[in-house]
């Protein structure tokens, strides 16, 4: 076995002429937080779709833990343990917040046939849902109705979904995109808690540079579909064609 | 404090109440006896209301709470008519075997349709039930099956029991619609607030976000349609226990456009709106006509305007969002109506 948890061979996504993903190959270690960054329209986002079942590649593969996991329907990614949580917050906007964290919850239970309970009297559910709201800090918001709720919250509520429902691997596509800056340090202590706590493995698109610097352990950068560059926080903010190509300065701004 | 009931639970049973007292209510301010004359007559129109109203929320299950919009619901509830009037007219089944082969043939015609049809959705999935109840309509007149069906004229004089006779023994098959109507409700509540329920609703606002999570959404929105299924098809037995007989009608696409109207006037997506909205339709449509004869239906339709227009959701609906400001909405929406007699 190899410490890769998910490996993507050639993968390679069109969208009409447009190729959106190249060829990428991308190894991800277990255990570990892994940022991709580069800019507006690299892909980032399409690869993620691609590693999370939400797109199907044009070519290519997807392994998880070696298993080749390419043709596996959307529904079925969850139970293998793949979270995600969207760069274009994707919510149940009618339900409350707590509805929303607790749909995430009971997915990976197996309560999900059960026409004679409420579901409100499935504590287990309710409480892990809470849990993750705490977590963000939106517990207080926990009843409101989510299409109700301030762009900034709902981004966090987006991150409580995915905390609830309790995935090996986390797909972040810009979390603290729309966030208040204030909301940022609790992001880095979330990912940071997560890292130490437990052996789950983390995938993160991040605009963010201070962010990318102090969590990644390995960063790839994206250009035009395809990767341009791997390697440690050091050795990527090193990076002459990086530098080049996409961070100039804003990039020096944010080394650790 | 917990054994305390609701407002709204306080609301439901003092509706329950007045509706099983409403019937000596009519024969004590008419004087005439309560097992004939007016006091029957207005049995007869809440009868109606009753199962119309379980008709109506079968359908807020699958468009108010799943967000599947069908315009065939009328083959469920056709279908329903139809079984319950052959079994008992021609196959000589009692009224509890017949009521049990409504369900298990409800059970299977809703998993055909929703397998055939739910491979697509929205106004796709809509169609394609409408091109299945239109099936079942021509089905029903066609004179191939004059012998059981009674073709273009209906299946007529179903013998229904004499105990429930709704002409014999009107107040009987009152309280027993009454009943039913109830237990429907309950039902359906249970089911909307289940575990399953909920991802019903999650698929309502964003099936895709539903499958992510991890829903294999065909298996719930099938869910869906079978609960909804069976319940429209008791409601078309029982209707055709009512009226004694089962016409094509009862499959056509007027059936369903009366669910869908009782649906958006009381209100989608809350159960007890739509059964309002079956109080609602019926009784209008009675006193529109009883004031303006024949032409009602054209009032009927102003009046339906009027209702989108000033009660955009439904009159439960609208009645939740009270504090957002209705009076506000009222006022602006009278003004363009205004507006737009003055300058077309
Ligand atoms: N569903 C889609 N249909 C057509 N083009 C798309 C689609 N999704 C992404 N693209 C295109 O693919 C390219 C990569 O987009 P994306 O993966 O969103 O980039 P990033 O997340 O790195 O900003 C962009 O040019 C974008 O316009
Ligand atoms: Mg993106």
């Amino acid at each position: 076995m190899s410490d890769w948890i998910i490996e993507t061979h050639r993968l390679t996504r069109d969208f009409g002429s447009l190729r959106a993903v190249d060829q990428v190959d991308l190894q991800v270690r277990s255990g570990s937080i892994h940022a991709i960054i580069g800019p507006n329209g690299a892909g980032k986002t399409t690869l993620f779709n691609l590693i999370s079942g939400y797109l199907k590649p044009t070519s290519g593969r997807v392994l998880l833990r070696g298993q080749d996991i390419t043709r596996v329907p959307l529904h079925r990614m969850a139970h293998l343990g793949i979270g995600r949580s969207f760069q274009i917050t994707n919510i149940f906007p009618t339900l409350t917040v707590l509805e929303n964290v607790r749909l995430a919850a009971q997915a990976r239970g197996r309560d999900n046939f059960r026409l004679w309970t409420s579901a409100a009297k499935l504590r287990a559910y309710t409480e892990r849902a809470l849990a993750a709201l705490h977590q963000v800090g939106l517990h207080e918001r926990a009843l409101q109705i989510a299409a109700t709720l301030p762009h900034g919250d709902k981004r966090r509520l987006e991150l409580a979904i995915l905390l609830a429902g309790d995935a090996d691997i986390l797909l972040l596509d810009e979390p603290t995109a729309g966030m208040a800056t204030e909301q940022v340090p609790m992001l880095l202590e979330l990912l940071r808690g997560i890292r130490q706590g437990t052996n789950k493995t983390i995938l993160i698109v991040e605009h963010n540079m201070s962010v990318v610097m102090s969590l990644a352990e390995t960063i790839t950068v994206m250009h035009q579909g395809r990767v341009l560059a791997e390697g440690s926080p050091a050795a990527i903010s090193a990076n002459q064609a990086v530098r080049e190509a996409y961070l100039g300065t804003a990039f020096a701004g944010g080394q650790p | 404090m917990r054994d305390r009931f609701t407002s709204s639970q306080w609301a439901g049973l003092t509706l329950i109440g007045g509706l099983i007292i409403f019937p000596f209510v009519v024969s004590l301010f008419t004087g005439q006896p309560v097992e004939s004359g007016v006091p029957k007559f207005w049995q007869g129109m809440l009868i109606q209301v009753f199962i119309l109203a379980v008709f109506a929320m079968s359908y807020d299950i699958l468009m108010g709470y799943t967000g599947i919009l069908s315009f065939g619901h009328a083959l469920f509830f056709g279908t329903g008519a139809y079984t319950i009037g052959i079994l008992l007219k021609h196959a000589g089944w009692d009224l509890g075997s017949a009521l049990l082969a409504v369900i298990v043939i409800a059970i299977i015609q809703s998993l055909i349709v929703g397998l055939l049809s739910l491979r697509v959705s929205g106004v796709y999935f809509a169609m394609v039930t409408l091109a299945f109840a239109q099936m079942f309509f021509l089905l029903a007149e066609a004179t191939d099956f004059r012998q059981w069906t009674g073709a273009e004229d209906g299946l007529q004089s179903i013998p229904v029991p004499a105990w429930i006779s709704p002409t014999t023994e009107r107040l009987r098959f009152y309280y027993v619609t009454l009943a039913f109507a109830i237990i429907m409700y309950l039902l359906a509540r249970q089911v909307v607030n289940s575990p399953t329920g909920r991802v019903m609703m999650a698929i309502r606002d964003n099936e895709t976000r539903a499958k992510v999570l991890g829903y294999h959404t065909l298996t719930f929105k099938l869910i869906a349609i079978t609960v909804s299924g069976v319940m429209a098809a008791l409601a078309g037995a029982f209707n055709a226990l009512w009226n004694l007989n089962a016409n094509p009608a009862v499959l056509g696409v007027g059936t369903t456009i009366n669910a869908l109207l009782m649906t958006i006037i009381g209100g989608v997506g809350s159960l007890i709106g739509p059964m309002l909205g079956a109080g609602v339709i019926q009784l209008l449509g009675y006193w529109l006509n009883v004031f303006f004869g024949p032409s009602w239906p054209l009032l009927f339709g102003i009046v339906y305007i009027l209702i989108v227009l000033f009660l955009p959701y439904g009159i439960v609906g609208t009645w939740r969002l009270r504090s957002a400001g209705w009076l506000a909405m009222w006022r602006e929406r009278s003004r363009s109506l205004i507006r737009f007699f003055n300058h077309p």
